[in-house]
Order: structure tokens, then sequence, then C-alpha cells
């Protein structure tokens, strides 16, 4: 599915946290926003999967106006930055929520619900941590486990917010890696939110630098590193 | 041995203090508990006692003593979970928006802890009783307020109103919205939301809540007692019996009825630890203070 951000902008109160910005993400790609904190990119992101709505602007989903479709409709993969996995439930019971939550005629079976969670499973490489609670798992699990309860809801994009901001550098390596996996496996519209520019750069198709609310340069790693499109953009990607 | 004076001397912890501290601040604190606590307790069943098992037995067996406890506990069965749904409505409200006006809605919900009770019940009889506008209509409708149960259980929420919604916002706020916004986004409703994600993670502030309000309904005396206008055998609760029946110097029976009264408050606080105990674990996850 291809996104288009169509001169969307965000204040609260009096404080203007994205000015009208505009970005195509076409489909299959995988999209850094990058930039450091205050930057608007994870009120874009939470634009995208319809936890925040703009004060001005349109988003459309493959050409259709999704601008007011609510959160849930949007069957957007959310993963959040610390996880919110659901602390009170199991690894099965916390991939299988968007499928047990869904209405009784589009809901799967119960043995049909186990297969895709055990599929799921295998996909992050986990298959036998499902009657774990998410306290007893490492952060690298954690990751893994939100990532597959995203995947559950046979999502149309996948929006991540600093995926791999609570972990340390080693097991942060590995994770990219699998991630690139995963989205090369499912060919999902991947966005994800950091303000690492070593990880946006290795892993984005597109890497969009964000500051101050404006979009400051859009463009494929090599071609952002070759030429930064202004002062701010140097001096992000060098430090 | 240059180790162990060492050890004596220096290893010390620094939140440690000197032993006859120690002796003194424990024997305080022991002291406290005896005189405040143990001793009332004790003193309220060896009274109801005073004449034996069978003076005690007879004296709860009265017409009277038989409607208060009937009437207190059917007021904590009404006000109780009536307050517990407002005070989930009231958490929920604050903690998941953002709006002006928040703080004084929070100075609203704890207007009942620093209101006099007394002041609380005079207030009900002010706007329902018999001689306003909305309570004559509502007396000449059939439906009394003051003098009589649904103002008794007015007068009670309002007392216990805080206790519930107290316990939960500092819960909620420490577990954010991040699982509920997770929750929404694997396509869950507003209600499979707080069914599913915000009741299970609250449930144990909950229990706290629901548990002192109860003891709270139970033992209220102040609003009651002016809104009830204390007719025997049909507006007096049992902390107003209590009272009466105290006035009256029966004694026996004031002090049977209280130590009904106690044993309902003990039991509620076995309860209490009871589930702390077996759900330690539990607790420990949901609840990290």
């Amino acid at each position: 599915m291809h996104i288009d951000i169509d001169e969307i902008a965000k204040s609260f109160g009096t404080t203007a946290a994205l000015h009208p910005v505009s970005l195509a993400i076409p489909s299959g790609a995988l999209v850094a926003l990058l930039g450091p904190s205050g930057s608007g990119k994870t009120t874009l992101l939470r634009i995208l999967g319809g936890l925040e709505y703009p004060t001005s602007g349109r988003v459309l989903f493959d050409g259709q106006d999704a601008t007011g479709m609510s959160v849930q409709q949007r069957r957007a993969g959310f993963m959040f930055q610390s996880y919110a996995l659901f602390r009170h439930m199991t690894v099965f019971e916390n991939i299988a929520y968007g499928l047990r939550a869904r209405p009784r005629k589009l809901r799967p079976t119960k043995e049909e619900i186990a297969r895709r969670v055990a599929k799921l499973l295998d996909l992050i490489q986990l298959p036998d941590i499902a009657a774990r609670y998410p306290s007893q798992l490492s952060g690298g699990q954690r990751q893994r486990v939100a990532l597959a309860r995203a995947l559950a809801i046979e999502p149309r994009m996948l929006l991540l917010d600093e995926p791999f901001g609570a972990l340390d550098a080693k097991v942060r390596r590995e994770l990219r890696h699998g991630l690139r996996e995963i989205h090369d496996t499912t060919g999902l519209t991947t966005v994800f939110v950091t303000h690492d520019q070593e990880e946006a750069m290795e892993l984005a198709d597109l890497v969009v630098v964000m500051s101050m609310g404006r979009i400051e340069q859009i463009g494929r790693p090599q071609d952002i590193r070759a030429r930064p499109a202004t002062p701010f953009v140097r001096e992000f990607i060098t430090a | 041995m240059s180790d162990t004076t060492l050890s004596r001397i220096r290893f010390r912890s620094a939140t440690d203090e000197r032993l006859w501290v120690k002796v003194v601040l424990i024997a305080i604190a022991v002291f406290g508990i005896v005189i405040l606590v143990f001793a009332p307790l004790i003193v309220v069943f060896a009274e109801a006692l005073a004449r034996g098992w069978q003076a005690a037995l007879n004296a709860l067996g009265t017409r009277d003593a038989q409607s208060a406890i009937r009437l207190t506990l059917l007021i904590a069965a009404i006000s109780v979970p009536l307050t517990a749904v407002f005070g989930i409505a009231a958490a929920w409200f604050i903690t998941k928006f953002d709006f002006r006006g928040k703080a004084f809605l929070i100075t609203l919900i704890d207007l009942p802890f620093s209101i006099s009770p007394v002041v609380a019940g005079l207030c009900f009889v002010l706007a329902f009783g018999a001689n306003t506008a909305v309570g004559g209509w509502l007396v000449a409708h059939g439906f009394p307020i003051v003098f009589a149960l649904p103002g008794i259980v007015m007068a009670t929420m309002f007392v216990t109103f805080p206790f519930v919604a107290r316990e939960l916002i500092p819960v909620m706020v420490e577990q954010g919205r991040a699982e509920e916004e997770a929750a929404l986004t694997l396509g869950a409703s507003g209600w499979r939301v707080f069914f599913t994600v915000t009741l299970p993670n609250i449930r144990w502030a909950l229990l706290y809540g629901v548990l002192l309000c109860n003891a709270r309904a139970m033992g209220e005396f102040g609003a009651v007692a002016v809104v009830s206008g204390k007719i025997r055998g049909q507006t007096a609760t049992m902390p107003i019996t209590i009272e009466m029946m105290y006035n009256e110097y029966l004694s026996v029976a004031a002090f049977s009825l209280a130590a009904v009264l106690t044993a309902l408050a003990l039991l509620t606080l076995l309860l209490k630890t009871l589930l702390e105990l077996r759900f330690a674990d539990q607790l420990a996850a949901t609840r990290r203070h």
C-alpha cells in the first residue's frame, strides 16, 4: 500500500508540532523518519496510525482519503517505543489479541488463531515462549513479540516507533537484520521512527530527515550522505 | 580482631541508629498502637460480653438492632458498587484525557475529604428537604429523599466518593496510555479495551479502593446522622443505633452492636490481607510501588 501525506500540520494548543509536511511513501518501501527529539517524527507516525488527528491536511492510503478513518479501521501494525505489551496476558494472548478482537463474522476459529500465533512465533524465531508473561522476557524478545502482535492483524502497513530504542547495542544490530528480513518477507510498507542516523542509513530504503516539525530532506541513504540539502542535515548525519 | 572493630565502627549503615534511639522509637510506636488501636478493640469486645454471650446475642436479636444491621448492609451494598463505577469513570476521564480544568476536577473529587460530614449531610437536607421545591415535589410523589434510604445512600456516597478515584488515579497515571493505544491499533473497540486491558491492570487498586470505601460506608456517622433523622427501626444505621443505645445506658446492647461493626471491619481487613498473600506475584507485576 502506498501512503501519501498531503500538507499535514499538527498543533497542540499554541505549539506547532508539525508545520505542513508532504511526503509520498511508495508501496513496499522501508522508510525511516529520522530526527532529534521534538522534530515531529513521532507525531507524524501517530497521525499515520490514527492515534492523533492532524489539525489540517490529508492522509491518503492507496489514493483514498484516510484522514478521518478511525484507528481500528486503519489496520496499521503499530509498535510502540516501550512495546506496550499487555502485562497481564501471556505472549500467546498478546499476539492473539487483535484476532480475538475482530467482529464475530470475521474472527478466525480457535484452532486457526492458535495456528497463526504459532506461525508468527516461528517468524520471530521464538517458538517456545507462548506461555510466558512479558515480564519474563528479555528486551529483545519483547520487541519481537510486539512485532508479532502487530503482524497478527494482517496489517496494511507497519508503523514502528523507535523500534530499537530500548535495546543495548549488540541486540540492536541483530534485530536490525531481523526487521529487514521480516519487511522483505511480508512486503509491507514500513515506516519507522528513529533518532539514530546510523540505524536509519543502514536499514531504510528512503530516509526522511526532520527537524522542528519540518522535513529537511527526503532521499535514499547514499544520496543524503553525498548531498545533504541543508546545514542541519549535514551536521545531523555526521554527528 | 582489628577486622571486627573496624566492622563495628566503620561499616555501620548510614541509615542505622544507635541502640537507645531504636528502643525509644519502637517503644513509642508500640505504646501508641496499644493505647489507640488494641485497647479500644479489646474494650469493645469485653464490654459486649460483660454479661455473657447470651446477653450480647439477645441484644443483637432485638428489632432495632436487626433493622440497623440490615440497613447498614443494604446501604453498603447499594453505595459501594455505585461509588466504584463513578470512581472508575472519574479516574479514567482524568488520566486518559487532557482537558482544561483538570486540576479543578481533582480538587472537586477531594472535596468530601475536606468538608465535615455533618455539613455535607446538612447540605443534602437543605437541598432535598420536604420544605424545598425539589424535596417537596419528591415527597408528594412518594419518593422522599431526606429521612429515608435515598438520602442516606447519597450522603454515604458523597463521603466515600474519593476513595476509589484516589486509589485509581496514581496507578492509571503511572501505567500511561500505551497499552490502551496498542489495543486500539489492534482493532479493539473502546469497551473492549476497557474490559480487556484497563480493568485488569487496575484491579488491585480498585479492590483496595472498594474495601476502603466499604469500611467507610458501613461506619459513616456524621453525614448519615443528619440526613437519616435517626428514626429508630427505620433509618437508624448501625453507628447511629450504637450511639442512641449508648446514650440510653444500654451498654451491653451498644457494645454488642459495636462489636459486630468492628468484626465487619476486621473481616474486610482480613480479606484484603488474604488476597494480598494469595496474589503477591501478580501484585508485584501490575503495581510497582
